[in-house]
């Protein structure tokens, strides 16, 4: 044990990892129709105290990401490649037993659905002092206590009494508090949160949202938001991923992507959404078509068969070059896009941003 | 009466003023569960509680709140799924609240039913042909060029491709299924459809594309839409009137510019300063009034005003003389300005909530 336990946290080349490194992952599932190509090549890095809304339709790959991360398809069918390295330690090529180990102590999992997430078998304490008791070492009294002290830290009035009661006997927002403390018994480092309002009423999700923000402040956990509702990302974020056809075709800090986004998908995202906050639209503007197969991913830029933009670059680019993720109007913004950046931003200004 | 149909033909009867759907104190209550030994049935569920509220030919209604406030319930009694507990439902000129299924029958083809998740709302075994086709077999209505040319007329009517008359609802996606369970909704030429968080269950771009559909429809056939959802957003851009549900109550209904622009009822605050705006800026400086705990039961509703016991302006700006008129005397639903009805003692417009909201300028 001499040697020391920091090293891993450097890169080859002697800079620091960041907190969560994501390293061209591809997830592909071999099915019977084809390969399918859920997430192909995906980049991210996430610090601590950060938290990172990772956006898209469905079948864009959030969810695979996330379960990737996890770990949980170790034992599947699907084939992980590239690199994710979690303070200092690499995922994709670690046993099932090591990420086992990881997962619920330094990261944890809410996942969108909390009604077929908890087991309706067992009460709703007992699940959550499981977890606590699976990864330290303290007796099932402690692990009561510590479990009702959380009960109470995500707002389930007279908590020590609900600690027996089943999943069915609490209201949804409830169940998904639950789950919250379910996945913060152990101050995970990592909180993964997979849509984790959709299935919930406005009102609880201002309070669930309102809920993260503040564990994770008290924690400083880092945090990934995967949600399709850029408004819950607005609202939560500091950074955005965008991803469409299963890689990313946009990312940059939340002011970027929302005060001067330059990928026409995204454009297309925020233009389809009917808004509380402009005057009313007579119609809204729908990205047209619908999303790509992942088995035959269109040549060329993923996003070219919807995209109202092709005619702005030359020749057949968008339909034959596959574009790469490369730096947009500032740093740490990046767009996989073959239209110039001056070009983007303009279009923007001109043509997207006064239609909203 | 000697003949059901020809009171639906012939509204030429009823005063041209009245209005296509009528709904008058309409309450639905399920029966509670049974408890104790004896198996004694509890508390009746109000799930609906005295509703009023009309829609106009070709207008859309949007009926808004959370999960349990009843919306759905009253979209049911509406088109008759269920049968109100009391009240009275006039449609086209004739109360069909009382209608047997059989004499119900006829007024089927007039009011239609577009729901949720439409991959529970189609038949896994029923071609999109026999899907769309069924209304007009069950109906007996035979078209001018048969069955199968209309419903394909109907298929590329909402954005499906004609040729795909024989697959099955599996090889569509979800968007498309729901343009499916519109055709449906749509074949018989309704003069009222209830549309059941018809775009909840969509990504985004393809929302969009469905509401504008809908939109569409509505101006070509003239078809009145009870549209019920939670986003506050979609009811903004597709209603003409809007309804805020809470505990099967309505607590505030008018023309939806007057609602989004001066909402008077403190739960109609609440909901629209939890929808999220994708303004970061905005954001950050908005005020947000969080409710606090869960809707209490409909079996046994609180007193006095149903939603005081979550309620903001309750608990902070309310004098004691005036809480105690919260929790003992019921509201009742009226009218501050015409067209505008609020179930509040107190009610009042909040500073700052629909400023920032409507316009808002990033700093």
């Amino acid at each position: 044990m001499t040697t020391p336990l920091l090293a891993p946290a450097f890169r080859a080349d002697g800079s620091k990892r960041p907190f969560l490194e994501v390293k061209d992952l591809r997830v592909h599932f071999p099915t019977a129709d084809g390969l399918v190509k859920s997430v192909d090549g995906l980049s991210f890095e996430l610090e601590r105290g950060e938290i990172l809304g990772i956006v898209g339709e469905s079948g864009s790959g959030k969810s695979v990401t996330s379960l990737a991360i996890l770990g949980l398809h170790k034992g599947s069918n699907a084939m992980v490649t590239g690199e994710i390295w979690l303070d200092g330690r690499e995922i994709v090529a670690a046993t099932e037993e090591e990420v086992r180990d990881l997962r619920g102590s330094e990261m944890g999992m809410i996942f969108q659905d909390p009604l077929s997430s908890l087991h309706p078998f067992y009460s709703v304490g007992t699940q959550i002092s499981e977890a606590y008791l699976v990864h330290t070492k303290v007796s099932k009294k402690d692990a009561k206590a510590e479990a009702i002290r959380m009960l109470e830290k995500v707002g389930i009035p007279n908590a020590p009494n609900r600690y027996n009661d089943y999943p069915h006997q609490f209201s949804g927002g409830m169940r998904q508090r639950a789950m919250i403390a379910m996945a913060l018994i152990c101050q995970p480092q990592l909180l993964i949160a997979d849509e984790p309002t959709t299935a919930l009423d406005v009102t609880v999700q201002a309070q669930i949202l309102e809920l993260i923000k503040e564990l994770h402040d008290e924690l400083n956990s880092a945090v990934i938001l995967i949600t399709h509702d850029l408004g819950v990302v607005a609202e939560t974020c500091d950074k955005v991923l965008v991803m469409y056809g299963g890689q990313c075709v946009e990312k940059g800090l939340v002011d970027d992507l929302f005060y001067a986004p330059e990928m026409p998908y995204t454009w297309g995202l925020l233009r389809s959404m009917p808004r509380m906050d402009r005057d009313r639209q007579t119609r809204l503007t729908p990205i047209p078509g619908s999303p790509p197969s992942l088995i035959n991913v269109p040549s060329g830029c993923v996003f070219n068969t919807r995209c109202p933009f092709t005619d702005r670059v030359d020749g057949d680019k968008c339909r034959t070059v596959h574009p790469d993720l490369q730096q947009g109007a500032t740093p740490g913004h990046e767009v996989r896009c073959h239209i110039p950046t001056a070009q983007r931003q303009e279009i923007w200004l001109t043509e997207i941003s006064p239609n909203l | 009466m000697t003949n059901q149909t020809t009171a639906v033909s012939t509204p030429a009867s009823t005063p041209r003023s009245e209005p296509l759907l009528s709904v008058r104190g309409v309450s639905k209550y399920f029966p509670g569960g049974s408890s104790g030994l004896l198996g004694r049935r509890g508390k009746p569920i109000k799930a609906v509680d005295g509703v009023s509220f009309s829609v106009e030919q070709g207008q859309t209604l949007g009926l808004v709140g959370e999960s349990g406030c009843g919306k759905s319930t009253t979209g049911r009694v509406i088109s008759k799924l269920l049968e109100p507990t009391s009240g009275e439902i006039r449609f086209n000129g004739r109360d069909i609240a009382g209608l047997k299924p059989r004499e119900m029958r006829a007024y089927r083809s007039e009011i239609q039913m577009i729901f949720q998740d439409p991959f529970s709302s189609l038949n896994p075994r029923h071609t999109v042909g026999t899907i769309v086709g069924a209304p007009f077999r069950i109906q007996g209505v035979k078209p001018d060029h048969g069955i199968k040319a209309e419903v394909q007329s109907m298929m590329e009517r909402v954005g499906l491709n004609p040729e795909h008359y024989n697959r099955y609802p599996h090889e569509f996606s979800g968007g498309q299924r729901q343009r499916i369970g519109i055709a449906r909704a749509l074949a018989l030429r309704p003069k009222l459809i209830v549309c059941d968080e018809p775009v909840s269950a969509l990504d985004v771009s393809v929302q969009a594309q469905v509401v504008n559909l809908l939109e569409d429809l509505q101006q070509e056939f003239g078809v009145a839409f009870v549209f019920i959802a939670h986003d506050l957003s979609v009811v903004r851009h597709i209603a003409d009137r809007v309804a805020v549900m809470y505990l099967g109550k309505i607590m505030e209904i008018a023309d939806r510019d007057t609602l989004y622009s001066e909402p008077l009822h403190p739960y109609t605050h609440a909901l629209m300063s939890a929808v999220p705006v994708p303004d970061p800026r905005k954001e950050r400086r908005r005020e947000r009034i969080l409710l606090t705990g869960d809707l209490p039961s409909p079996s046994n509703p609180p007193t006095g005003c149903v939603f005081h016991t979550r309620c903001q302006k309750f608990r902070e700006e309310l004098t004691d003389v005036q809480q105690d008129r919260c929790r003992t005397e019921l509201p009742v639903l009226t009218e501050k300005t015409p067209g505008h009805e609020v179930y509040c003692h107190f009610p009042a417009p909040r500073a700052g909530l629909t400023d920032l909201l409507k316009t808002g300028v990033p700093a």
